[in-house]
């Protein structure tokens, strides 16, 4: 495996290196200082108007670059590492069409608030809006989904843009920020001077919270009798999973945990009931719908959480809302007790003060709940069943694998019978709904994570979506294992026209796919199939077994839903469990 | 929850695309502009909008905080809470043979108003108030002929305290 080693810690003869105030390109300015702010990979597909940045990158051996096959499988890539390792993840296009490309990676990651510094070439300054070749306005095009972005102007200019960047992008409610620079701008010399400080003057996101807020959500808790927190990717993202458990531990209070959020605390802690919302579990929904004391920790209560939002909660008579963006709290739900900060910090401060809310019978309720209606499917000794795929892979690599997942009903079936155990082992596309993240999103977390293992499980359409990046495990040896839930049709969309559209199934069946073992050999790309269970357990266990990439194909039935299913327009407390049938 | 019209000040860094940000965020998020201004601030470097809007509290409040979230703003302050001074210019180019121009005259005395430009069958009158008040000297200006209307939006500040 060609993985290079985390630099996290710059030795201090590169950095002397890279610190020289020599006279060098904009390429070359750009590339020490993308390694000065620590990056160790970064994901990307030259092109015309950044061939001075990708000759800077040539025999430049401190700098470590993976080519991908197209440059939304490089974003999704440096979206999975930027997710699986909680670093800025990087990535390079060059203008027009590379720039364009990246947009759908830019707003999945804008969506569920990953750090990631996007780096695009721009025709030469003088071009630029004029419709040159290869010319797009892309900082104009993005600007929605950034959360800024910016045109360089001047080589001089090039440090301090880069570091407020990487800033930018990693503090505060984190998110993308894109750096277009025009051709002639990476071409100019200038003495290098590296920028250290930053002062932005509008940009200081609030981090320490207000102590009396918080003084409120412990009195409310201590007078609450059926407390219920919702923990979103904002736990995840402020590694706030330690004070998390600690602060469930005191308070007692059952969690349940948003797509982001799972891992943030683990699946499988007794106050743990699962993910809330469109396909959560009955004891997720059920308890949010009885709750007296609802705090939302990190979760912005999204319309696939809370579905139809009037009678959301409807019992709650105090809502925390902890979040370190102020614009997310009244923004869907408006909460008693808003509290602003990073996460973090705030759990660190309630865990000085948290005492256990006082009912136990509420816990019993919840316990009750859970054996009365846990997750539940009906396994087949002759089909093989896709969530029986998905508790195999959890039994077998027993909840420590980071999981990558396309999107649609393989994700769903995820999010439900993988138990995480650790922060930052889902890697999902949760706001978007990115079809084509499952599998480049993983590439990145290996390349993040060279001594864990990765899955990619992905659905047969999402897997088609960004299917050339085969190429890239194979020539790099990085060894993703891919997961195929192939049921040869698009199953989310099957599963809507079939209960909410009357069956009338338009445009879903994806029989004619290509042979997928085939297509992963012809990539040099080890490929196994499975149609029963006892297949899927050899084939899986010689896949594990296998040190490089592999793609498994495991084919099974049409026509599974998923379930608990809320469908729009109802209450979370309104789920379809699948036994109507 | 009633809609209300608010007028707000946004002190912004003077970069490329800063009205596009402002813009954009108001137009994506479908919240109201009858008018913006921009124009420079007090300080080097920094411009001021003033943006009059509508909406109910719950609106405002997420058009302040999400406001906050660009990068290049520095400080909202939403002036209709407290007394404020209001202005817009109008030019207003309205048909005026000479029999007609005593009338059009007195009505431009009547708001202080001024004819910046005289021309054969049309006078150029330069209004300048609150934008009720240049509404209402469009309105007593029309039946004479508007040819062309052009306003320049409100600008506006906090009035000094005592």
């Amino acid at each position: 495996m060609s993985i290079p080693s985390p630099a996290n810690v710059l030795k201090e003869e590169l950095k002397t290196k890279l610190l020289k105030p020599d006279v060098v390109s904009g390429s070359e300015i750009l590339l020490r200082c993308l390694l000065l702010e620590g990056v160790e990979c970064v994901f990307g597909y030259p092109g015309g108007a950044v061939l001075y940045i990708y000759d800077a990158m040539h025999g430049n051996a401190d700098f470590h670059h993976l080519l991908t096959r197209h440059e939304q499988g490089a974003i999704h890539a440096a979206d999975g590492y930027a997710r699986s390792t909680g670093k800025v993840g990087v990535c390079i296009a060059t203008s027009g069409p590379g720039a364009t490309n990246l947009v759908t990676g830019i707003a999945t990651a804008y969506m569920d608030s990953i750090p990631l510094v996007v780096i695009t070439g721009n025709v030469v300054s003088p071009l630029i809006g004029t419709d040159a070749f290869q010319e797009v306005d892309i900082t104009g095009i993005t600007m929605p989904v950034t959360k800024h972005s910016y045109l360089v102007r001047s080589v001089e200019e090039l440090p301090r843009v880069i570091h407020e960047a990487f800033h930018i992008a990693g503090t505060g409610r984190k998110g993308p920020v894109l750096i277009d620079i025009p051709k002639d701008i990476s071409a100019k010399r200038a003495e290098f001077r590296p920028v250290h400080e930053v002062s932005i003057r509008g940009y200081n996101p609030t981090t320490d919270p207000n102590k009396l807020q918080v003084d409120k959500m412990i009195r409310a808790i201590r007078e609450a009798e059926q407390p219920v927190i919702i923990a979103g990717g904002g736990v995840v993202s402020a590694d706030a999973s330690a004070e998390l458990i600690e602060f469930v531990e005191k308070t007692r209070i059952p969690v349940a945990t948003t797509l982001l959020g799972l891992g943030g605390f683990p699946s499988g802690h007794e106050l743990w009931m699962g993910m809330p919302g469109n396909h959560g579990t009955y004891t997720a929904n059920m308890a949010i719908q009885n709750a007296d004391l609802l705090i939302s920790i990190g979760a912005r209560f999204d319309d696939r959480v809370t579905m139809e939002l009037k009678g959301f909660a409807p019992k709650a008579k105090k809502i925390v809302h902890i979040d370190i963006d102020p614009a997310e709290i009244g923004k869907n739900v408006k909460p008693d007790i808003p509290v602003v900060g990073h996460v973090k910090n705030v759990l660190a401060y309630a865990n000085t003060k948290a005492t256990a809310a006082p009912d136990s019978a509420w816990l019993e309720r919840i316990e009750q709940m859970k054996r009365d209606y846990p997750l539940r499917y009906k396994d087949s000794e002759t089909e093989l069943k896709p969530q029986f795929v998905i508790e195999m892979i959890n039994e077998t690599t027993k909840g420590e694998a980071i999981i990558t997942t396309d999107v649609g009903q393989h994700q769903m079936w995820v999010a439900q019978y993988y138990k995480f155990r650790r922060p930052r082992s889902i890697v999902t596309s949760g706001g978007l709904g990115t079809m084509g993240f499952g599998f480049p999103s993983a590439i990145g977390a290996q390349m993040g994570n060279p001594d864990k293992l990765v899955v990619s499980i992905n659905g047969d359409g999402g897997i088609q979506m960004c299917s050339q990046e085969l190429a890239v495990c194979a020539i790099n040896d990085i060894p993703v294992k891919i997961v195929v839930i192939n049921n040869q049709v698009l199953g989310m969309v099957r599963q809507w026209q079939e209960i909410i559209y009357d069956q009338r199934y338009s445009h879903i069946d994806l029989s004619g796919s290509p042979d997928f073992v085939k297509l992963a050999e012809a990539y040099g790309v080890k490929g196994l199939r499975a149609t029963n269970k006892e297949e899927a357990r050899r084939v899986w266990q010689e896949a594990l077994d296998t040190p490089g990439p592999v793609l498994i194909d495991f084919r099974v039935c049409k026509h599974e839903n998923v379930y608990p299913m809320v469908t729009q327009g109802n209450t979370i407390d309104k789920m379809l469990m699948g036994d109507e049938e | 929850m009633i809609d209300s019209r608010h007028t707000i000040s946004v002190l912004v860094n003077n970069q490329p695309g800063v009205l596009q940000r402002v813009a954009g965020l108001f137009g994506r998020r479908g919240y109201n502009i009858d008018s913006i201004t921009v124009g420079a601030s007090e300080e080097a470097g920094l411009s001021r909008m003033i943006i009059v809007t509508s909406g109910d509290d719950a609106t405002m409040e997420q058009i302040e905080k999400q406001l906050y979230k660009l990068i290049d703003v520095i400080k909202v302050i939403d002036l209709s809470s407290n007394p404020n001074v209001e202005r817009e210019v109008a030019l207003i180019k309205v048909t005026a043979e000479p029999s007609a121009r005593p009338e059009i005259l007195g009505v431009v005395e009547t708001f202080r108003a001024s004819v910046v430009d005289i021309g054969p069958s049309a006078l150029i009158v330069q209004a300048v108030g609150s934008a009720d008040k240049i509404d209402a000297i469009v309105e007593l200006l029309r039946p004479y002929g508007i040819r062309e209307l052009s306003r320049t939006g409100v600008t506006a500040m906090i009035r000094s305290l005592k």
